[in-house]
């Protein structure tokens, strides 16, 4: 048994940063998922959020829950990253001045993805867009 | 439909409710519904917050408190009393009036419940100091925050602190100064005079305590009544001094908002009203907002001075206890007196010794259903059933809301055809007979209201 979900996440609205991840939050309480486990999905899946906010033009978050594993997947159209090893150091970030004196690109986002999720793959061409997969594994009470 | 698992002082009069469902549509944890034309509580949904009460047009939400007569079952008859029960009177009316009709109508001592906090301020900083995993802090004060946590964030509750509010500290420190005194336990009978009804469900029912040091609960807007008439006639010159001494400021103003917060070190918020927490408690929990080292959250706005059971206006309460100082005629005390207790602080060591409080468990009411599986075709059924409703929160069908009732109708509590609009289709169709259409409104709203049109024909 699976169950997929569907966000739409705006390039450059900071006001809707979060949308997707407070609505999979809100689903994963109500499928009894442990709630460490949802703060780790939540986290990470925010994070990748305000990364298609702050940086791409538009994007979506794909979201499939099964008992096992929760799967997100970001697909965003957007300027893509040149150096994803650089950007997965902490502290790096790319984002405009603009973007930090909002709070954020402080350079934590893909290392705070990292360290919350099972499995992460991301691949980006530069100047077309980025895709993020985040898998989170669930223990099988 | 009252499971009785969860004690709440919030009560319907069946007699009382006309159905109307003005409490239903205020509720934060969607904790009643309307059927056969009366609210009915969910009794593991509510949190005793006390918004139904104070929305109720026709006073058929109570808030079951013990008979006062109930006092003089004990030889020693401690009012354990808010600082904002003050605050409900004129500024004309001293605290040395209110001190002395209430032993007039019955109690032996008068003690001021906020006396608890100046152990508990120290308790908390070292607490916080001591557990920085569990940052944010957040306070227990408010026991219908402490169970919306439970309820609705339960990811939350390990951020909780695990110490008694400063009413249980109050209670321990009188009991042990009665039993020093000699007097025998059963005779020691502590009574908190409460401005909600959350604080009457936390002494029936302690969150993480065995059983909770106070005797009974008397409602604020009861003792009021009682005091407001006897108080003008007291003259301020000739009444009885109380016989301990006045709350400081902290302690004073403890109860109020950020009466807490301002004395915790660090990044400190104080937020008041059930709504705002939730949607606080909603960013804190996905992480939007980190770095707070301390949370004073309380359910009712403008804290205890908007307590349900408040007769006052809570501006004017916060004014009062606010503008108070020491110079003004409450200072007068017989320190002196044989019955006078000692500062509280000389027992902060013994109090400390009780302070603690056990782990605090979640019990979501979220969760669809144990098994996650099970859960996800729940889940399911509830989004192909919400795809048939209109989507517009009417509550015709005895529901807070669409998403309710789908979750309501998945759990085989609610039919489908109690939506208004499925009706109509279904009617249309011939589907479903206009006879039975009513059946089943009836069945919600009663019989009286489904049938006012046709009386008047």
């Amino acid at each position: 048994m699976f169950m997929n979900f569907e966000f739409n996440v705006e390039g450059g609205n900071f006001t809707k940063a979060g949308t997707a991840s407070s609505q999979v939050k809100k689903i994963l309480k109500q499928l009894n998922v442990d709630s460490k486990v949802i703060k780790r999905v939540v986290v990470a899946l925010y994070e990748a959020e305000v990364n298609i906010v702050a940086h791409a033009w538009s994007g979506k978050a794909l979201i499939n829950i099964s008992t096992d594993r929760i799967d997100l997947k970001l697909t965003d159209e957007g300027p893509g990253i040149p150096d994803i090893e650089l950007a997965m150091q902490q502290g790096y970030s790319t984002a405009s001045s603009a973007v930090r004196e909002m709070g954020f690109g402080a350079g934590m986002g893909l290392s705070n993805i990292k360290n919350n999720c099972d499995e992460l793959e991301i691949t980006s061409e530069v100047g077309i867009g980025t895709v993020v997969q985040m898998a989170i594994y669930l223990n099988t009470k | 439909m009252e499971t009785g698992t969860f004690h709440h002082a919030l009560k319907i009069r069946e007699d009382l409710c006309v159905g109307c469902s003005h409490c239903m549509n205020v509720c934060p944890t969607e904790a009643l519904r309307v059927r056969n034309g009366k609210a009915i509580l969910l009794a593991e949904r509510c949190v005793d917050c006390g918004k139904c009460f104070r929305e109720c047009p026709s006073s058929a939400i109570i808030i079951d408190h013990d008979d006062f007569n109930y006092i003089f079952d004990y030889n020693y008859r401690i009012a354990l009393l808010p600082a904002i029960f003050t605050g409900q009177f004129h500024e004309e009316i001293s605290f040395r009036q209110i001190h002395s009709v209430l032993l007039d109508i019955g109690f032996t001592h008068v003690y001021e419940v906020e006396n608890g906090a100046e152990v508990l301020a120290d308790a908390i900083q070292d607490y916080a100091d001591a557990h920085p995993e569990k940052k944010p802090l957040i306070s227990s004060f408010c026991p219908a925050i402490v169970r919306l946590i439970q309820v609705k964030f339960p990811s939350l509750v390990d951020n909780i602190m695990l110490l008694k509010p400063p009413l249980d500290i109050s209670a321990h420190f009188l009991k042990k100064e009665l039993l020093e005194q000699g007097i025998p336990e059963n005779e020691i009978g502590i009574f908190y005079v409460t401005p909600c009804a959350a604080k009457i469900a936390a002494i029936k029912e302690p969150v993480g305590e065995i059983s909770s040091p106070i005797t009974g609960a008397i409602n604020m807007d009861f003792l009021f009544n009682k005091v407001y008439h006897r108080v003008a006639k007291k003259s301020n010159e000739t009444c009885t001094l109380p016989v301990t001494l006045p709350l400081s400021d902290m302690a004073r103003n403890w109860s109020l908002t950020n009466g807490e917060a301002q004395h915790i070190k660090g990044r400190c918020l104080a937020i008041d009203e059930i709504t705002n927490v939730i949607d606080f408690l909603e960013k804190l929990e996905n992480d939007e907002i980190t770095d707070i080292d301390f949370l004073e959250l309380r359910a009712c706005d403008g804290s205890c001075a908007g307590g349900v059971l408040t007769p006052g206006n809570r501006f004017l309460t916060v004014e009062r206890l606010r503008n108070h100082n020491s110079t003004t005629k409450d200072i007068a005390v017989q320190s002196n007196h044989p019955d006078a207790f000692r500062p509280i602080t000389e027992c902060s060591a013994y109090l400390r010794e009780l302070m603690g409080i056990d782990s605090i468990s979640p019990r979501s009411i979220l969760k669809l259903d144990e098994d996650m599986a099970e859960a996800m075709k729940k889940m399911d059924k509830v989004n192909q059933i919400l795809k048939v409703l209109p989507m517009i929160d009417c509550s015709v069908c005895g529901s807070p809301g669409c998403h309710s009732l789908a979750i309501d109708i998945v759990n085989g509590e609610a039919d489908l055809k109690q939506c208004i609009f499925v009706q109509r289709a279904l009617e249309q169709k011939g589907e479903l007979t206009s006879d039975e259409g009513n059946r089943i409104l009836r069945e919600i709203w009663g019989f009286e209201k489904t049938n006012k049109y046709r009386k008047l024909k």
